[in-house]
């Protein structure tokens, strides 16, 4: 039993938040990679992108709490994503019609595009700010668990618990349904292929008749949806915060590079990858050891690796690792 | 001195602007206001420089100017604080010996990689060095931390500096932040472009985290404050007869048609402006020394066959390649010497400030707002960025009071109450992060070389 009761404590503590944190992490990933692979440049302003849909979701959300409809047991957000997804993807289609379109005129260098896109950041940054204030905001509402921990132990009659947030039951469902759409239209849809012929090679692309405003226009509703998804359900599951969008910009790039640059399915596995690693690496195995060893050899210190504040240490230090062993990611990605 | 001479009509101009704005702030606000702000000026202007050295020479693209500048900052605190003398009693064994076995690690882990290097199972060794290097480090390093930080923590609680002057921490600033950045330089130069901006993105958020985290040797979030300073205390100067009798001199015409206790408040006033004054103009005088020779050896670089070659490999790495420049190698070269410049600053920052406070680290505030300064400033023009780092702090600093009077005269039709109304005034500070970025975009648009361009050169 002891064994048991250990494997349910690392899964309430480190399996289901990593999946939760690692789908939300590949959502935002996807959109990296996607521009990327279309656009050729990394997209500093992922982050930012996903704190405007989300805030859009939060003020719909107070909206419709004014107004008085709810989805029952399931946060009310889910009603607002649609009209996020819209205002998400305007703002990334006019960002893309007032800056980056100059650039890919003049054929300028990737370095350029990512600069600029270093300015639209901070500019959403104060746009976000200057809406909704600068204060934390939590607009997730219905039932909070999908299974609570007293639950599950009179389920299973096991001392310890393992709890599932509806948060957490969402975004992994719902990253799930989207990868699987996302990857259906990317290999299917006459869009799609034509979406990744652009991204193997332009000139060719191109003189298959395909329509280069049409890919790009494409790619931005797409990146936004995936960050407007990624946002509201990270700001559900652990609150909205202005700022932490921005300090999901460098597990999210760690992802992109660890899968592969360019390649969506490196980006999928590159955001569990990250999520298991902060987990695996900050969390405290002093009751895991307990449970699992004789009361004699019990631990004394917390057996934590690296303290919880170190988060964004641990993907950094994946990030260089793979740079200096195999800068191509897992999935061969594009390098220079 | 041919870099006077096409811009030289531009850079007159713009720093009579310049000058005439501050001349402004002095006569409307106060000289005292006035001086601050020219010292923070000189600081941005460093910052801007160390920034250019990186862009406008190479274009490399930093993103984590934040972090070296922070750098900059922590060594102000090891080199001036005085020392904990209990701290280093309890703890400082276990420290020093924690850095001896992570020195060991390092140079096991260097051999390891020499001695199987190519090897398939290499990366295997690694991690068990690694993991070696982990378990003997913690139980070192954990208890002497423990002891450290249990050291009066309301008032210490760390092991304190050097004790030494604050000056010199401008150089050791330097010599920080240039090997955090030879060591990003190393793993991500020579890959794609955009990874050097990722990399650098990442270690100036470690760097931050670290700072805060690690209270035996920063304080972390309970800050250092009162570290010394390299010029006179105002009221050592109050205090003392011979600046009182010579502020007397001074303001012998305000104070001649006073007597007894009105004329002894009034010099008192003076005295006290006076002090404040005097003591800002030392630090202008510093700074701005430290600021002439960054400026000139960034021009005589520029203008000498190193400064060439760099321009050679900025536009044309493959030519330049071709002509046997080792293009990696010059990269890094450059990293790191724009990233000791920015360290100065940092550490510069902090010794105006006399506090070092890592929970006041933004992103904003020290990455993006430099950047501003060298695209409008003009990128690879070494007065550009210096005029960038005067001109964009100064917008940032009165951008604030402007933009509240702005949304205040706007707004002004509303109730006091009004919720809408409430709302854009506590924003109003947020509205300069998307002016300073919206000035970002259009200059790079629409006058990509900034207000003073670089020079291009005939020969």
């Amino acid at each position: 039993m002891d064994v048991l009761n250990a494997l349910v404590l690392l899964a309430n503590f480190v399996l289901v938040p990593a999946l939760s944190y690692g789908a939300q992490l590949a959502l935002g990933a996807l959109g990296v990679t996607l521009i990327y692979s279309v656009l050729r440049f990394a997209n500093f302003a992922q982050g930012e992108t996903m704190a405007f849909g989300a805030m859009v979701a939060v003020l719909l959300t107070g909206v419709l709490q004014s107004v008085g409809i709810s989805l029952g047991f399931l946060p009310t957000a889910l009603l607002t994503l649609p009209l996020a997804i819209a205002a998400t993807a305007l703002l990334c289609l006019l960002t893309d019609k007032w800056v980056y379109q100059y650039y890919r005129t003049q054929r300028s260098r990737p370095i350029t595009f990512v600069m600029a896109s270093v300015g639209v950041m901070f500019i959403m940054n104060g746009l976000v700010r200057v809406i909704l204030g600068p204060g934390d905001q939590y607009f997730s509402d219905g039932e909070r668990f999908i299974m609570t921990v007293p639950d599950f132990r009179v389920w299973t009659g096991l001392e310890e618990g393992l709890a599932l947030k509806t948060s957490q039951g969402l975004s992994i469902v719902l990253a799930l349904l989207l990868m699987a759409w996302l990857f259906w239209f990317l290999q299917k849809t006459k869009t799609g292929k034509a979406m990744r012929a652009y991204a193997d090679n332009e000139n060719l692309a191109l003189l298959s008749g395909i329509d280069p405003q049409r890919v790009v226009r494409i790619t931005w509703i797409l990146s936004a949806t995936l960050a407007t998804v990624a946002g509201v359900l990270y700001g559900l599951d652990k609150g909205y915060k202005p700022l932490s969008y921005f300090h999901l910009l460098l597990p999210v790039f760690a992802a992109v590079i660890v899968g592969g640059i360019g390649r969506p399915i490196g980006a999928v596995v590159g955001g569990f990858v990250i999520a298991f690693s902060e987990a695996l690496i900050t969390y405290a195995y002093k009751k895991f050891f307990m449970l699992l060893l004789p009361a004699e050899w019990a631990p004394e210190s917390l057996m934590q690796f690296l303290s919880t504040e170190y988060k964004s240490a641990v993907s950094f230090m994946i990030l260089v690792i793979v740079l200096l062993v195999r800068p191509t990611g897992i999935f061969k990605g594009k390098v220079i | 001195m041919s870099w006077l001479h096409n811009n030289t009509v531009r850079a007159v101009l713009a720093f009579s602007v310049m000058a005439l704005l501050l001349f402004w702030v002095g006569s409307v606000q106060s000289w005292s206001v006035a001086l601050a702000i020219i010292n923070l000026c000189i600081v941005s202007a460093i910052m801007a420089l160390g920034v250019n050295i990186q862009w406008g020479y190479a274009g490399l693209f930093n993103v984590g100017i934040m972090g070296f500048t922070a750098l900059g900052g922590l060594a102000a605190v090891l080199v001036a604080h005085a020392p904990v003398a209990e701290a280093w009693r309890v703890g400082g064994l276990g420290i020093l010996a924690s850095l001896a076995l992570l020195l060991a690690t390092i140079v096991l882990g260097w051999w390891v990689y020499q001695r199987w290097q190519g090897k398939s199972y290499l990366w295997l060794l690694m991690t068990v060095v690694v993991l070696l290097g982990y378990v003997l480090i913690r139980p070192v390093f954990a208890p002497a931390v423990e002891a450290i930080e249990s050291v009066n923590p309301s008032r210490t609680g760390f092991l304190g500096g050097m004790g030494l002057p604050i000056v010199f921490s401008w150089l050791v600033g330097g010599v920080l932040a240039a090997c955090a950045a030879w060591l990003i330089g190393k793993v991500a130069l020579g890959l794609r472009t955009d990874y050097l901006a990722i990399a650098t993105l990442g270690i100036s958020e470690i760097i931050i985290a670290l700072l805060r985290n690690e209270d035996w040797l920063t304080r972390g979030v309970k800050n250092v404050t009162g570290l010394p300073r390299p010029v006179p205390y105002e009221v050592t100067l109050q205090e003392s007869a011979w600046f009182i009798g010579w502020v007397e001199r001074w303001q012998a015409e305000a104070l001649a048609g006073l007597s007894g206790v009105a004329r002894s408040e009034a010099l008192q006033a003076a005295v006290v402006d006076a002090s404040s004054i005097a003591v800002k103009l030392c630090y202008t005088g510093l700074f701005s020394v430290v600021l002439i020779l960054i400026l000139s050896l960034c021009v005589l670089a520029l203008n000498s066959p190193w400064g060439r070659m760099v321009r050679a490999i900025r536009d044309n790495e493959t030519a330049a390649a071709a002509m046997g420049k080792d293009i990696k190698q010059r990269h890094l070269q450059i990293f790191v010497l724009g990233s000791a410049v920015v360290g100065i600053a940092g550490a510069m920052l902090v010794t105006i400030d006399g506090q070092f406070t890592p929970g006041g680290y933004n992103p904003l505030r020290f990455t993006f707002l430099i950047w501003v300064m060298v695209i409008v400033g003009g990128s690879g023009n070494n007065l550009g960025a210096v005029l960038g780092g005067f001109l964009i702090w100064f917008m940032w600093v009165e951008a604030e009071p402007v933009g509240f009077w702005l949304m205040d005269q706007l707004t002004s039709g509303m109730a006091a109450d009004n919720a809408l109304r409430v709302h854009l005034l506590d924003s109003a500070q947020y509205m300069r992060v998307m002016v300073m970025g919206l000035l970002l975009l259009l200059v790079m648009r629409f006058s990509p070389r900034g207000i003073l361009p670089e020079q291009h050169r005939k020969t």
